[in-house]
């Protein structure tokens, strides 16, 4: 009874947490990376090119079923790249002779 | 059928972005497959206000330029199956976006959801011209407010002669969505009324939005309004808007002054 009287005077419901400093978190991290490295103009583009060009000298891939994904975090940010093998592929050995599939 | 549907307003910081996200989180929790594409080259916020901006890779920009896929650039919402974002370019200007390329990434989504959603940029420039070039309907965000409704006026121009299908002839499907509706200031006369709005701009309403905390509140969380707290007046309003844009016969309610318990209680007016 109480607490209801209270929360008539309160713009906000007792049981909502105040959501600013939430807001200010996200911000700081998004503008971190902005303002860094990973804010630079196609890096994303550049290190898939980069590993595809890599894995491709030894593994025959379907520049369409890689995927990249990224979580920017507070300290540390993962980039995933998911890259799909078929069964039976080839392996690009010895000097990127192929061998016989 | 997929329909594509701008959002623009000509006017900044009327609520374009708030709204896209609204509007599209809640045809996505009523089923359909929804796309929110972000237009604004350089300043894209679509991200921020879906929660979506640690994980950005790729962007429209770079599904233009054939630097990405498509699939590859699309952002599946954490909440829901059904919604997806393509996010605007940080780092370019819009001068990167090319007709043919923005029509080619339109045409894919057309294929692949019910509903692509383009958030336009503020202005009347390449950006948000090409926001609209192939809408089939515009959501014209409008807030009760002079400079708003003549820039309003000036959107609906451009939607009725600058797009695809007005070039062919054929309507782009326009409605005006009020946004940050105060009805104390409105009973006042200290602001425009629904009447007023809609009798200058002679276009169809499709909701008012009230004015209301729970829109910050939802953008600081990063959650799209109607999925943050869908009780809310302001996502109710949305929601009805959407089933208006579904075709739906919703009855439109004009939100109403509700007197502060301070106020009833020493039967004072509204200050």
């Amino acid at each position: 009874m109480s607490m209801n009287l209270l929360r008539l005077f309160r713009s906000r419901p007792a049981d909502a947490p105040a959501t600013a400093p939430v807001a200010r978190e996200r911000l700081q991290i998004l503008l971190a990376h902005e303002r860094g490295l990973l804010g630079q103009p196609d890096l994303l583009v550049t290190l898939r090119e980069e590993i595809l060009a890599v894995v491709s000298r030894h593994v025959q891939l379907d520049p369409d079923k890689v995927t990249v994904k990224l979580d920017r975090g507070k300290n540390v940010s993962t980039l995933e790249v998911d890259i799909e093998v078929p069964n039976g592929f080839e392996w690009n050995v010895r000097g990127g002779k192929r061998a016989a599939g | 059928m997929a329909k594509v549907l701008v959002v623009t307003s000509g006017k900044g910081g009327v609520g374009k972005t708030t709204s896209t996200a609204a509007l599209g989180a809640a045809l996505a929790h009523s089923g359909e497959s929804v796309v929110v594409v972000d237009f604004d080259v350089g300043l894209r916020n679509l991200d921020l206000v879906m929660g979506a901006e640690r994980r950005v890779v790729f962007d429209l920009i770079n599904v233009v330029q054939g630097v990405a896929k498509l699939p590859q650039a699309l952002i599946r919402d954490k909440r829901l199956e059904s919604l997806w974002l393509l996010p605007a370019s940080q780092t370019r200007d819009k001068d990167a976006l090319t007709e043919e390329g923005v029509g080619k990434v339109i045409g894919e989504l057309r294929e692949k959801f019910d509903w692509v959603l383009c958030d336009s940029p503020a202005g009347i420039e390449r950006g948000a011209t090409l926001a609209m070039r192939y809408a089939d309907e515009a959501v014209i965000v409008t807030n009760p407010e002079v400079s708003s409704v003549r820039d309003s006026d000036r959107i609906i121009g451009m939607l009725d002669s600058k797009t695809v299908k007005a070039e062919k002839g054929e309507r782009v499907e326009k409605h005006v969505l009020i946004t940050r509706y105060d009805p104390a200031r409105a009973a006042r006369g200290e602001m425009l009324g629904i009447d007023d709005i809609l009798e200058i701009l002679a276009t169809p309403l499709i909701g008012i939005i009230p004015e209301s905390q729970d829109v910050l509140r939802a953008s600081n969380v990063g959650s799209p309004v109607t999925l943050n707290d869908a009780s809310s007046a302001p996502a109710r309003a949305y929601f009805d808007a959407m089933r208006r844009l579904k075709g739906e016969e919703v009855e439109m309610t004009v939100p109403a002054v509700r007197k502060g318990f301070m106020n009833r209680l020493l039967g004072r007016r509204a200050a």
